[in-house]
């Protein structure tokens, strides 16, 4: 029997790719002959058995009728080849229970479809449902609605930006969903004085700047929207609105160019806006300089909320010098790449992606008692002794919360 | 009394529809375009006189039929089928010193409009969120378009030095659009692949075409001088423009956009300029507080509403074949 089952290549059950005529073609016959004769088997052609026993004939039966075990050294190349060729490796199992059935009844193609093992509907409709409670909560058909909602304006263009081209929507579902646990599971934050925080109208917060790339002023974002629902605007400099990607980003986010008219701006609009005067000197020192607050520019915010008379919240951050420790810096690659800085960390460039990871330091956020300046009428903001007297009062302000705070602080990462 | 108009620049469309526009002005009592070449559309009521602002020939035609408004808005943005960047710059340059030389001349100029354009103002990363019309740009124009505006709205501020009895309004319009506007930004926005600046996002704002022949007719009888932006309200994004077009976009790094654009366009006119890859990554955005409460203008659209307007007309435009403006030349 099991000498009936060795088919050599060509002639196959059925002749062609499933013509569905049982006898095959004179050039597969040919093909057959030729091939049964070189390879010097002595056995019979393979179409006499097919025709006479094989029970299923189709062309999708063929396959698998090749699985069977092959005895006859003689064409075992050219079985093993077919084999190959025709055998679903991945599935054996449910092959091997096709030949099984393919022995034992006729009709096999329609039941072996209908036996494929698989999840019934009603099993992936549950898991659906679970996986979406799981992920939006009890609700979670009016969230799933709201976030389908969501993705279809996203994809019709069918949202609000503001002048400045902040996207307060995304900001708050996307952006911030994804700063919020680095915020807290990462760097663990730990806010202090938010009475500080205006509950309305224009604020300037002044923090001191560190961690080599802008991600305090992420995290204070991402805070500063937890605790009292408002969203801190930031200014930057004129390099993130140079940067593809970033600038995309950074307009979305609510920031803007640091520059006199845009904080002006902003701040007549009633925005909480968020400054870091140190800038480059500030974010690109070096690890030994830490916590040491460098020059607060020209006093540019100062003058700014002078003008529009809103109130300074000086805001010191404690845990973001530790991040990205500068311990060297490329000065002329930097250059060249016309970056103010090229940071050399004790992991980046050295361990690739992975030194771009930033260390999970604490980190301690104070908000302190804010600077009023709507006492001064608008004349003396072109002052520029009370401009500089201000400047250096948030300064002090800020350098000596941040020594406190690290005093208190039990040790870098706890 | 009435007033008699002069249209410079009526060849084109967006310059033959606003001198209709404004014939249909009680207060103005005729209207007069001027351009090389007759207009391709129906012009009503509106006398067209053939001649050249690049020759003193105009200053002729302005004394003959004496006009007391100029409106000029033969400023192209484009060389288009005018020639290379050399005509371009003669027409816009040399065409606006000689009308201004003209008007300068004639006693009976009583008021120049011009229309500007808010390219004035550049696009860098340096530029603020809003421009106001106080401010110039971050860098002087050194190509193109955004130079001649530059240097046109400098001759312009040199007229009304001298004849200070005229009342000069320049408007600087943000991009226009609308279904019958043949720019290279609604060219642009015509494409069915939309090739955008990898890793930005430009703010734009708007100006329906019937907002700019409302505001233009607004300036030439009403009685208010100086500088103006003129945009629709609120601010749209490029992606947002793209998908509410419903367009498809490319983003590729800013030096092979103009290519694209180039390419994909071959045949017609576009040249993609410097000043308009730098609104293309950058963007721009102008205050118009001085729009509304100096010169009394509201528009009509919104940036939204321009856009839409424009998206709505684009399915027709793209079944029918664009809408072919009047000859570029001016």
């Amino acid at each position: 029997m099991p000498e009936a089952e060795i088919i050599p290549i060509g002639t196959n059950g059925t002749p062609g790719r499933g013509t569905g005529r049982v006898k095959p073609s004179a050039a597969a016959r040919g093909l057959a002959g030729k091939s049964a004769t070189s390879t010097g088997a002595a056995k019979r052609p393979a179409r006499a058995p097919s025709a006479a026993k094989a029970p299923a004939k189709s062309a999708t039966s063929g396959p698998k009728k090749i699985e069977r075990p092959v005895p006859q050294p003689a064409s075992a190349a050219a079985a093993s080849a077919a084999d190959g060729a025709g055998t679903p490796k991945p599935q054996p199992a449910p092959a091997a229970a096709a030949t099984a059935t393919a022995r034992s009844t006729s009709s096999t193609t329609t039941h072996e479809r209908g036996s494929i093992p698989g999840i019934p509907l009603g099993d992936w409709t549950a898991a659906i449902e679970a996986g979406a409670r799981e992920v939006f909560g009890g609700e979670w058909e009016r969230r799933m609605a709201e976030f389908l909602a969501f993705m279809r304006r996203r994809i019709d263009g069918d949202y609000v930006v503001d002048s400045f081209g902040f996207d307060a929507e995304l900001t708050e579902r996307l952006l911030l969903a994804v700063l919020r646990p680095i915020a807290e599971k990462w760097f663990r934050v730990e806010v202090r004085g938010l009475e500080n925080i205006p509950a309305e109208g224009g604020a300037l917060v002044v923090s001191n700047h560190s961690g080599t790339i802008p991600v305090d002023a992420l995290m204070t974002m991402a805070t500063v929207y937890d605790q009292t629902g408002r969203f801190l605007r930031p200014l930057g400099a004129d390099l993130v609105f140079r940067t593809p990607m970033v600038a995309g980003l950074a307009r979305r986010l609510g920031a803007t160019l640091a520059c006199q008219a845009d904080a002006e701006r902003m701040l007549t609009t009633g925005e909480l806006v968020g400054v870091w005067p140190e800038g480059f000197k500030g974010i690109g020192k070096p690890f030994t300089e830490r916590y040491k607050l460098q020059r607060f520019g020209r006093g540019g915010f100062v003058s700014a909320a002078l003008r529009t008379g809103v109130p300074i919240v000086p805001l010191s951050v404690v845990g973001a010098e530790e991040i990205y420790p500068i311990v060297g810096n490329l000065g002329t690659l930097a250059r060249i790449l016309n970056l103010p800085y090229l940071p050399i960390t004790p992991f980046f460039p050295w361990l690739g992606p992975l030194g771009m990871v930033p260390l999970p330091s604490k980190w301690l956020l104070e908000f302190g008692e804010p600077v009023r300046t709507d006492s001064y009428d608008e004349v003396e903001a072109e002052d520029p002794m009370l401009v500089f007297n201000l400047t250096d009062q948030v300064r002090e302000t800020i350098q000596q919360t941040l020594f406190t705070l690290l005093l208190e602080r039990e040790s870098v990462f706890r | 009394m009435g007033r008699v108009v002069l249209v410079t620049g009526i060849s084109r469309d967006i310059g033959r529809r606003f001198a209709r526009h404004a014939a249909a002005d009680p207060s103005i009592d005729r209207v007069i375009g001027v351009d090389v070449v007759p207009p391709r559309g129906d012009i009503g009521e509106v006398s067209f006189v053939r001649a050249d602002i690049r020759n003193a020939v105009i200053a002729k035609v302005i004394a003959r039929e004496q006009v007391d408004t100029v409106v000029h808005m033969s400023v192209i943005a484009t060389p288009g089928r005018s020639g290379g960047r050399n005509a371009m710059k003669e027409l816009n340059v040399l065409g606006t010193m000689q009308l201004l030389a003209a008007c300068q001349k004639v006693e009976s100029v009583k008021h120049l409009v011009v229309k500007s354009t808010t390219t004035v103002y550049g696009g860098s990363s340096r530029d603020p969120a809003m421009f106001t019309e106080d401010m110039g740009p971050k860098s002087v124009p050194r190509s193109g378009y955004a130079q001649d505006v530059y240097e046109i709205e400098g001759y312009v501020r040199g007229f009304a030095r001298r004849r200070p009895d005229v009342r000069v309004t320049t408007l600087r319009c943000a991009n226009v659009i609308g279904p019958h506007v043949e720019s290279p930004l609604t060219n642009y926005f015509r494409m069915s692949v939309i090739p955008t600046v990898l890793g930005f996002d430009p703010r734009m704002q708007f100006l329906h075409e019937d907002d700019l022949y409302d505001v233009l007719r607004h300036a030439a009888t009403t009685d208010v001088s100086g500088t103006f932006n003129v945009a629709g309200d609120g601010m749209v994004l490029l992606s947002q423009v793209i998908r509410r077009l419903g367009k498809l976009n490319v983003p590729m790094p800013g030096f092979a956009v103009a290519r694209a654009v180039t390419a994909l366009r071959s045949a017609r006119l576009t040249d993609f300029s410097r000043e308009q890859l730098a609104f293309l990554t950058y963007g721009r955005g102008v205050d118009t507080t001085r729009m509304r409460q100096e010169l009394g203008f509201e528009p009509n659209y919104s940036t939204a509403e321009a856009l839409e307007d424009f998206g709505y007309s684009l399915g027709h435009t793209l079944a029918s074949g664009p809408v072919k403006a009047g000859a570029a030349r001016a």
